[in-house]
C-alpha cells in the first residue's frame, strides 16, 4: 500500500539521521563536551540487547509460547542486579589493561593467550553471525510485509538478484558507517563515543516506535485493556496462552531460559562492548543497574496485548504483528513509524555486535597470524597503523557480507527464529571462562580452553546441526534415532535425557561439559607466571598497580620501543606514551635500558590496540637478555599476594583494636568519674552521719554534765536524742539498701497485691505529714482494684518516697501534689506530680544517680525544707527494676512541675494458689520420706 | 558500593530477585484463578517491585556519607 519508494527514501535517510548523530557526538567528544557522560545515555547504550529479534519477535514468540518471552528479559534484570559488582570489576580491569573485547578479556586473564583468543573470537564468529542475518531478515520481510500488504510478505529470495534486496543495501550502508565511526582511531579502547550517541538514539526510536503500535492496539483497535483482556478471555486458547503450560519444557524450561538469557546478556559480544569497553565512568553503572531493567519491563509491557489483539484479529504472521495490525486498520504513518523502529533495534545490533567481533577478528584472528610470519614481510614495512586500520575495515565488511551471504542462502530455509537463542546459547560458552575466572585464581588456561571447546561442540551437536538438519541441509532422519542408529547421541536426547526443551538441553549439557572440564582441568595444570599475575589481576587478589616490574623477561631499550612503537601505532601515539613519562620525553639516551614502567606502558598501548596477546608477542620480540629467574618471580608473586593478604588482616586487626582501646579510654574515663562521685559520696555520707552523731553526743554530754536539769529540759533533749537516733538509723538502712541493691542481694518477696489498696494505704501514712509542712495531696485513682506482682513493703517505701519527694520539692506558697494512678496498655502507671520548678530534661536521668542526687540535695536546703538522705529515688528504681517496672521522669501534665512515673506490669490472670500446693506436697512427702525410723 | 550495608542490602535484593523469577514461586502464581492464569500479571508486578527496590538502593544518597566517590 505504502509507496515502495517512499519507504527506501525514508529507510535512508533514517541512516542519514544517525550518520549525522555519530558525527555530531564524535565532535563533541574531540572538543571536550562529551555527549555520553550521562548514565542515561549509557543505560540506553546497553538498551542495544533488545534487537529486531525483541521488536518483532517477541510479539511472535508470545502468540506462540505465552510469557516465555519474558525470561529473555528477566535474565538481563538478574544480571545486572548483579552490576555493581560484576561488571563493575570487568570495567576496572578492562580499563587498566586497556582491554577491548571479551576474547581479548577471556585472552588475557588467562595469560595473555592467543590460542585462547583466537577461540573466543571463532566461537563469537559462528555463533554471532547467524544472529547478525536474522537482523537483515528482519528488515527484508518488514519491508515487504508494508510494500506488499495486504498481500502475503514471503517473496522468494532466490528471485530476486542481490542488488535489488534492500538489506544488501542496508548491510552496505552500515558497513560504511560503522567503517567510520567504529574505526576511527587506531586504538579501540578509546571509546566510540559518535556510534554510542547513535545507539542510545536509536534505543529511544525503537522504544517509542513500539509503545506506539502498542498504544494504538491497545486504544484505538480496542477499547482499553480491559475490554481486549475481556475479548481474550472468550477464547480459551488465548486464556491457555497465558498459563505456565504454554512455556517451552514448563518449570524446567522456564529456569533454563532464565539461566540462558542471563549468561547471554553477560556474554555477548556487543553487551561487553557497551558495558564494558564503551563505559566511560564506573559511577554511570549504578544508574544504568535499574534503568536498563525499567527499559526492559516497559518495552515488553504491551508485548501481550499486542499478541492477544493480533491473534484475535486473525492477522497472519505472528512476527508481523507490530506491522500487520497498523496496516489493517488503514493507517499510512504508523506503519511507518514501526519499520523504522523496526530498523532502529536491527541497526544497532549490527553496529555494535559488528564492532565488536571486527575488533576479536583483526586483534584475535588476523593479527596473530600477521605476527607469525612477522619475520618474513611485516616488520620492514614502516608504518604499520594504517595496515591495522585496513585489516578492521576490511573484517568488517566481511562480517556484514557474510550475515548478508547467510541470509540470502539459508534465510528462506533455516528458520531464522530460533537462531536468536541459539547465539544465546553459544555466546554461553564463554560465561563459565569469564565468570570463574574473575572469581577463582585457580582456573587455569588449558581448562578454559579444553572447557569451551567442548562446550562448544556440544552446543554445535545440540543446536546447530539439528538446525541444519532441519531446514533440509542434512538428513534429518537422525534426529530420531541418532547417528549410526546410535541412540543415546540423538542431538535433542543426548545421553537419553528427554522431554526437556532443547535449549535447556543443550545448554545443561554443554555448560556441564564447559564448567566440568575447566575446573577438573585447572585443579592439575600449572600455571605459566604470567598466567598467575594474570589471575591475581583478575580476582583483585593484586592491586592493579602492583604488577612486579621485573615480569619482564628481559631488558629493551628505548629506542627499540620508540621503533616498535612507531611501526604499530604510529608516530604520534608513540610520543604519547613516551610523553606520559615525565623525563622520559627528551629523546637523548635511546641507547638507555627502558625502565620498566615504560616498558609496561608500551605494551598496554599496543593492548588497546592490538590485543594483549599480540602485544605480548611484540614486547617479547624486542625485549632480550637474561630473563629473570621466572621461579623467583612466582615466589615473589605469591609473597607479594600472601602479604597483601596479611596486609589486609592486619588493618582489620588495627581498625579493631583501635575500636577496643577507644571503648577501653572511654571505660575509664567513666571509671574515673564514679571514682570521683564515690569519694564525694564518701564525704557527704560521712558528713550526713557525722551531723546527727554530734547533736546526739552534745545533747547525752550536756545530760551527763548537768544533772540539775529541769524535768521538761531533760524531755527534750532525750526526745532530740531519740529523733537523731532515728534519723542515723533510717539513713544506715537506706545506704544498706542501696548497697544490697548494687551487688544485687536485694531480696524481695513478690505476691500478688492490689496497687489501688497499697497507694491508699501509703497515702494515709503520709497524709498528717503533709498536711503539717502545708501540701495539699490530691490523689486520682482511676481502676477499682489494680493487680500487681510486688513486694508489699518496698512498694509502699517507693510510694511513700516518690509522694514525700514531691512534698519536698513543690513550690514554696501553696504546695501541691498530685498523684494519679491509671491502667496503661497492659501496665499500670502511677504518676506523682508536683507544682514546683520541675526538672530539665537533661537533667532527668541524672536525678536517678545517687550521687547527683546528694548534690542536688543542696537546693533543696537552701530553700528550707525538710531534708532527706538524698538515696530515696536510685533505690526506688533499684526496687521497681526489680519488680519488672520502670521509673522515669517526664513534664508534669496537670502541675507544672516535675512528674515521676512509675509503671509495673499488670499481675497475670488469677492462679496464685496453684502455686503453692505442687511445691508444698513434695517437700511433705519428701520430709516423711526422711524420717523412716519415726514409727 | 563502598558502604557495606548497601552491599549486604544488594546481596538481599539479588536473592530476593532470583527468588521471585523462579518455579517454587512462579508455579504458585502460575496456577489458575477462575480458568485464567495470574502469571503475567505476578512477573511484571515482582519485576517492577525488583525494579523500584533496586532504584531506591542505587539512587538514595547514602546516610552513612558520600559513597562512590
Amino acid at each position: 500500500m505504502t509507496g515502495g519508494p517512499m519507504v527506501v527514501v525514508l529507510a535512508f535517510g533514517y541512516l542519514a539521521l544517525l550518520f549525522v548523530i555519530a558525527a555530531w557526538g564524535d565532535r563533541r567528544a574531540a572538543q571536550g563536551r562529551s555527549l555520553i557522560g550521562s548514565p542515561t545515555v549509557y543505560a540506553l547504550s546497553i538498551a542495544v540487547y533488545c534487537t529486531a529479534w525483541t521488536f518483532y519477535g517477541s510479539v511472535g514468540r508470545a502468540a506462540e509460547f505465552g510469557p516465555s518471552f519474558l525470561l529473555i528479559y528477566l535474565g538481563p534484570t538478574l544480571a545486572m542486579l548483579m552490576a555493581p559488582f560484576v561488571i563493575g570489576k570487568m570495567v576496572r580491569i578492562a580499563r587498566a589493561q586497556r582491554l577491548t573485547s571479551i576474547a581479548d578479556f577471556i585472552s588475557a586473564r588467562y595469560g595473555k593467550s592467543s590460542s585462547l583468543g583466537a577461540l573466543v573470537a571463532l566461537i563469537a564468529l559462528i555463533g554471532i553471525t547467524p544472529y547478525i542475518a536474522l537482523q537483515l531478515k528482519a528488515i527484508t520481510v518488514s519491508h515487504a510485509v508494508l510494500v506488499n500488504y495486504p498481500q502475503a510478505a514471503d517473496l522468494p529470495l532466490a528471485d530476486e538478484r542481490f542488488w535489488s534486496d534492500r538489506s544488501f543495501w542496508v548491510a552496505l550502508v552500515l558497513a560504511v558507517f560503522i567503517i567510520l565511526f567504529g574505526t576511527r582511531h587506531l586504538d579501540a579502547s578509546e571509546r566510540h563515543e559518535g556510534m554510542v550517541a547513535a545507539i542510545a538514539f536509536e534505543s529511544l526510536v525503537k522504544l517509542a516506535a513500539f509503545l506506539a503500535v502498542g498504544i494504538f492496539t491497545v486504544f484505538v483497535l480496542f477499547n482499553g485493556p480491559a475490554d481486549l483482556f475481556a475479548q481474550a478471555g472468550e477464547r480459551p486458547e488465548l486464556t491457555r496462552l497465558l498459563g505456565l503450560e504454554s512455556v517451552p519444557g514448563g518449570a524446567l524450561g522456564w529456569v533454563g531460559m532464565l539461566v540462558l538469557a542471563f549468561l547471554a546478556f553477560l556474554t555477548l559480544p556487543r553487551q561487553f562492548q557497551v558495558l564494558v569497553v564503551e563505559n566511560v565512568d564506573e559511577r554511570h553503572i549504578k544508574r544504568a543497574s535499574w534503568l536498563f531493567p525499567l527499559y526492559l519491563l516497559v518495552i515488553n509491557l504491551l508485548v501481550i496485548p499486542i499478541a492477544l489483539a493480533g491473534l484475535l484479529l486473525g492477522g497472519g504472521d505472528p512476527d508481523s504483528f507490530v506491522l500487520t495490525l497498523p496496516l489493517s486498520a488503514g493507517l499510512e504513518a504508523l506503519p511507518l513509524l514501526v519499520f523504522i523502529g523496526g530498523l532502529s533495534a536491527a541497526t544497532g545490533m549490527m553496529i555494535v555486535e559488528t564492532i565488536a567481533l571486527s575488533t576479536m577478528v583483526s586483534n584475535q584472528l588476523v593479527m596473530p597470524l600477521l605476527l607469525r610470519s612477522r619475520r618474513l614481510h611485516l616488520s620492514t614495512r614502516g608504518e604499520l597503523a594504517g595496515w591495522l586500520l585496513g585489516i578492521r575495515r576490511v573484517s568488517i565488511l566481511g562480517i556484514l557480507l557474510l550475515g548478508y551471504l547467510y541470509h540470502a542462502l539459508i534465510g528462506e530455509t533455516y528458520s531464522l527464529v530460533t537462531i536468536g537463542l541459539v547465539s544465546f546459547a553459544a555466546a554461553s560458552q564463554f560465561a563459565p571462562a569469564l565468570l570463574i575466572g574473575l572469581y577463582w585464581r585457580g582456573a587455569r588456561r588449558r581448562g578454559a580452553a579444553l572447557g569451551m571447546g567442548a562446550g562448544f561442540v556440544v552446543w554445535a551437536w545440540t543446536l546447530l546441526i539439528p538446525g541444519f538438519a532441519q531446514s533440509g541441509w542434512l538428513d534429518p532422519g537422525f534426529l530420531a534415532t541418532g547417528p549410526w542408529g546410535i541412540a543415546w547421541l540423538r542431538p535433542y536426547a543426548l545421553f537419553g535425557l528427554e522431554g526437556w526443551d532443547i535449549y535447556t538441553h543443550s545448554l545443561l549439557w554443554s555448560l556441564a561439559a564447559n564448567v566440568g572440564l575447566l575446573v577438573g582441568v585447572s585443579l592439575f595444570t600449572r600455571p605459566s607466571a604470567l598466567e598467575q599475575t594474570q589471575a591475581a589481576l583478575f580476582t583483585e587478589t593484586m592491586p592493579q598497580g602492583l604488577v612486579p616490574a621485573s615480569l619482564w623477561q628481559g631488558q629493551t631499550t628505548r629506542g627499540e620501543l620508540r621503533a616498535l612503537l612507531d611501526r604499530y601505532l604510529g608516530e604520534a601515539a608513540s610520543r604519547r606514551v613516551f610523553a606520559a613519562h615525565p623525563g622520559e620525553a627528551d629523546e637523548v639516551d635511546d641507547d638507555q635500558p627502558a625502565p620498566a614502567a615504560l616498558t609496561l606502558r608500551a605494551e598496554q598501548a599496543l593492548a588497546g590496540s592490538l590485543g594483549s596477546a599480540s602485544a605480548r608477542v611484540l614486547i617479547d620480540s624486542v625485549a632480550r637478555g637474561e630473563a629473570p629467574d621466572l621461579e623467583a618471580i612466582l615466589r615473589i608473586l605469591d609473597t607479594t599476594s600472601e602479604t597483601l593478604e596479611m596486609n589486609r588482616r592486619l588493618e582489620q586487626q588495627s581498625r579493631e583494636l583501635a575500636r577496643a582501646s577507644e571503648d577501653l579510654r572511654a571505660a575509664n574515663a567513666r571509671l574515673r568519674e564514679l571514682d570521683r562521685l564515690k569519694d564525694e559520696f564518701v564525704a557527704m555520707v560521712s558528713h550526713e552521719l557525722r551531723t546527727p552523731l554530734t547533736s546526739i553526743r552534745a545533747f547525752a554530754e550536756i545530760l551527763r554534765d548537768n544533772r540539775a536539769l529541769p524535768d521538761e529540759k531533760r524531755e527534750h533533749f532525750l526526745d532530740v536524742v531519740v529523733r537523731e537516733s532515728q534519723r542515723l538509723s533510717r539513713l544506715i538502712e537506706e545506704i544498706l539498701d542501696l548497697a544490697r541493691l548494687e551487688s544485687g542481694r536485694l531480696t524481695l518477696s513478690p505476691t500478688r497485691l492490689d496497687l489501688v489498696a497499697l497507694t491508699r494505704q501509703s497515702v494515709e501514712a503520709v497524709q498528717r505529714l503533709q498536711e503539717e509542712r502545708g501540701v495539699t495531696l490530691e490523689v486520682a485513682i482511676e481502676p477499682e482494684a489494680a493487680w500487681v506482682i510486688g513486694d508489699a513493703d518496698r512498694l509502699e517505701q517507693v510510694i511513700i518516697n516518690l509522694l514525700d519527694n514531691a512534698g519536698k520539692f513543690a513550690a514554696d506558697d501553696d504546695p501541691r501534689v498530685l498523684l494519679r494512678l491509671a491502667r496503661h496498655k497492659t501496665h499500670y502507671r502511677l504518676a506523682v506530680e508536683d507544682n514546683g520548678p520541675g526538672i530539665a530534661p537533661d537533667e532527668r536521668e541524672r536525678v536517678f544517680e545517687k550521687f547527683h542526687q546528694i548534690q542536688h540535695r543542696e537546693s533543696g536546703e537552701s530553700r528550707g525544707r525538710p531534708r532527706g538522705s538524698g538515696l530515696g529515688l536510685p533505690i526506688s528504681r533499684g526496687i521497681v527494676a526489680h519488680l519488672g517496672g520502670r521509673l522515669w521522669i517526664e513534664a508534669a501534665t496537670r502541675l507544672d512541675g516535675a512528674c515521676l512515673v512509675m509503671e509495673l506490669p499488670e499481675a497475670p490472670a488469677e492462679a496464685p494458689a496453684s502455686t503453692d500446693v505442687p511445691d508444698g506436697a513434695p517437700s511433705q512427702d519428701r520430709d516423711s520420706g526422711d524420717t523412716p525410723a519415726t514409727p | 558500593m563502598n558502604t557495606p550495608r548497601r552491599k549486604e542490602r544488594l546481596i538481599a535484593l539479588i536473592v530476593l530477585a532470583a527468588l521471585l523469577f523462579s518455579p517454587p514461586l512462579v508455579l504458585i502464581a502460575a496456577s489458575s484463578a477462575g480458568g485464567v492464569s495470574r502469571l503475567v500479571p505476578y512477573v511484571f508486578l515482582a519485576w517492577g517491585a525488583v525494579i523500584g527496590l533496586m532504584a531506591w538502593l542505587m539512587e538514595r544518597r547514602d546516610e552513612e556519607g558520600r559513597d562512590a566517590e
